[in-house]
């Protein structure tokens, strides 16, 4: 699995960062960044999909590799 | 329930509906008229679904931030008496100014820069409980839940914490009396902004290191040092929307709390669920209701809505949809998908959402770790503000 960020879409709610604080974090400014680029660790799979689900700005996306 | 008809004459006001507004939420968003319009207050229409709200608050070009009061007059026109040209940016720009409004405030309020004021949130909460734990009772909305937000904000613009009752005043005279009576909301925007006056001429004559005010005043757009207005208007803005609101939050979480004892225990039992349980209290009692002017004549849902027209977003409304959120009134700490908009939704997300989450978090783990069980003296003594801002005003525990 890989996750996909729509930077344009991102407004910096960090509910992704709360989700899945392995995969996602801040920049200087509060919006989003992906910390894990390429397949997550199978282990992650679960916290992601948290993520993406919890993100009121529907910006993520997960694609299964 | 009031016999009028909620979707042509709601009142945000009616003391029923501040109580407890969402049986007349729901009646409304199940209706077939899901986006109710009211004449009290100055007017205003009022989606109820998720999908609604949401929409108004991504489409910020038909949907302008020119007036986000409740109430008043909807043009946005309204005398503000001395210190007419300072507005609250960025809640209060639109773009393309709100980028650079926003965009110069943002790096305070990231997760990594707020995270240094937990060290004196903790300290505070501390204190706050010293003063009432051996009496075995406590307002938890006046003597804990309001005391705290503001003395963080304080600290992070650098004015006098011992002057956090007075702060207190000025933001309920603007965010509460002051939503139904015009003169007292000018009154205290005037305290407030003369207040932030005085303290930004302070910072002009005498810059400070590593201080909030001074960093603001010093920053530059396109080579040019930033309006004092906007200066003052960041001040009033980050009093006005750091006070009220995340003591209305950690207040309502109380209330819960005071009468869940199993999710005490769940959060006791399990430490790792408070990230999620903090968005959960924040989905189920979301404090903020925003508005929104018109900016040209549309229809939205079927509603012919006109230029000038307030729209209120109500974030608890949208939190409460069953077509968003299954059980929508039940609080669920293990809760898979939370989309929820406590904090807004599009340009203006609000900018302090991290530290009011962190202010929340540990409110409430001090809290629980000082006084792990309690409950509401008298469940129909509660009182609880609403309009812009919904929380508990007096709640006292018994412990």
């Amino acid at each position: 699995m890989k996750v996909q960020l729509d930077y344009d879409a991102c407004h910096g709610h960090q509910s992704c960062a709360i989700a899945a604080p392995e995969v996602f974090g801040a920049d200087d400014y509060g919006n989003a960044v992906v910390l894990i680029e390429g397949d997550l660790p199978v282990e992650l799979e679960t916290k992601a999909r948290r993520a993406e689900g919890n993100c009121p700005e529907r910006a993520i996306t997960l694609i299964d590799s | 329930m009031t016999t009028i008809d909620p979707t042509t004459d709601y009142d945000i006001f009616d003391p029923e509906y501040v109580l407890n507004p969402f049986p007349t939420i729901d009646q409304i968003r199940e209706s077939e008229c899901p986006v109710a319009h009211t004449e009290r207050w100055g007017g205003s229409w009022m989606p109820t679904r998720y999908a609604d709200i949401v929409a108004v608050a991504q489409e910020h070009d038909v949907f302008t931030s020119r007036q986000i009061l409740v109430t008043g007059p909807p043009d946005g026109q309204a005398p503000e008496g001395a210190y007419a040209g300072v507005a609250a940016p960025p809640i209060s720009s639109d773009p393309p100014e709100h980028h650079w409004h926003r965009r110069l405030i943002l790096p305070f309020f990231a997760p990594q820069a707020v995270a240094k004021y937990e060290p004196i949130t903790r300290e505070l909460c501390h204190s706050l409980i010293d003063k009432f734990i051996d009496k075995g009772e406590a307002d938890s909305a006046a003597d804990y839940a309001q005391q705290i937000p503001v003395r963080v904000i304080a600290t992070m613009l650098g004015v006098p914490t011992d002057m956090s009752d007075t702060f207190t005043g000025w933001v309920r005279g603007v965010l509460e009396a002051g939503l139904m009576d015009q003169e007292v909301r000018l009154e205290a925007r005037g305290n407030i902004l003369g207040f932030f006056h005085a303290q930004v001429a302070d910072r002009i004559a005498n810059p400070r290191e590593d201080d909030l005010i001074t960093t603001l005043l010093n920053s530059e757009i396109d080579g040019q040092k930033v309006p004092v207005e906007y200066v003052m208007g960041v001040c009033n803005l980050m009093l006005v929307a750091g006070v009220d609101t995340t003591w209305s939050s950690i207040g309502a979480s109380l209330w819960h709390l005071a009468q869940h004892p199993e999710h005490r225990r769940q959060l006791r039992d399990d430490p790792e669920l408070w990230p999620a349980a903090i968005e959960e209290l924040l989905r189920m009692y979301a404090p903020v209701t925003m508005a929104r002017i018109v900016d040209r004549d549309i229809e939205f849902q079927g509603c012919p809505m006109h230029a000038g027209d307030r729209v209120l977003m109500s974030f608890p409304a949208a939190n409460r949809d069953p077509r968003q959120f299954e059980n929508p009134n039940e609080v669920d700490f293990e809760r898979e998908h939370n989309r929820h908009v406590a904090f807004g939704a599009g340009i203006h997300r609000c900018a302090g959402s991290n530290l009011a989450r962190l202010e929340l978090r540990i409110a409430l783990q001090v809290w629980l770790e000082r006084i792990p069980e309690f409950q509401l003296a008298d469940p129909s003594a509660v009182t609880w503000a609403g309009g812009q801002v919904r929380g508990t005003r007096v709640a006292k525990v018994t412990f």
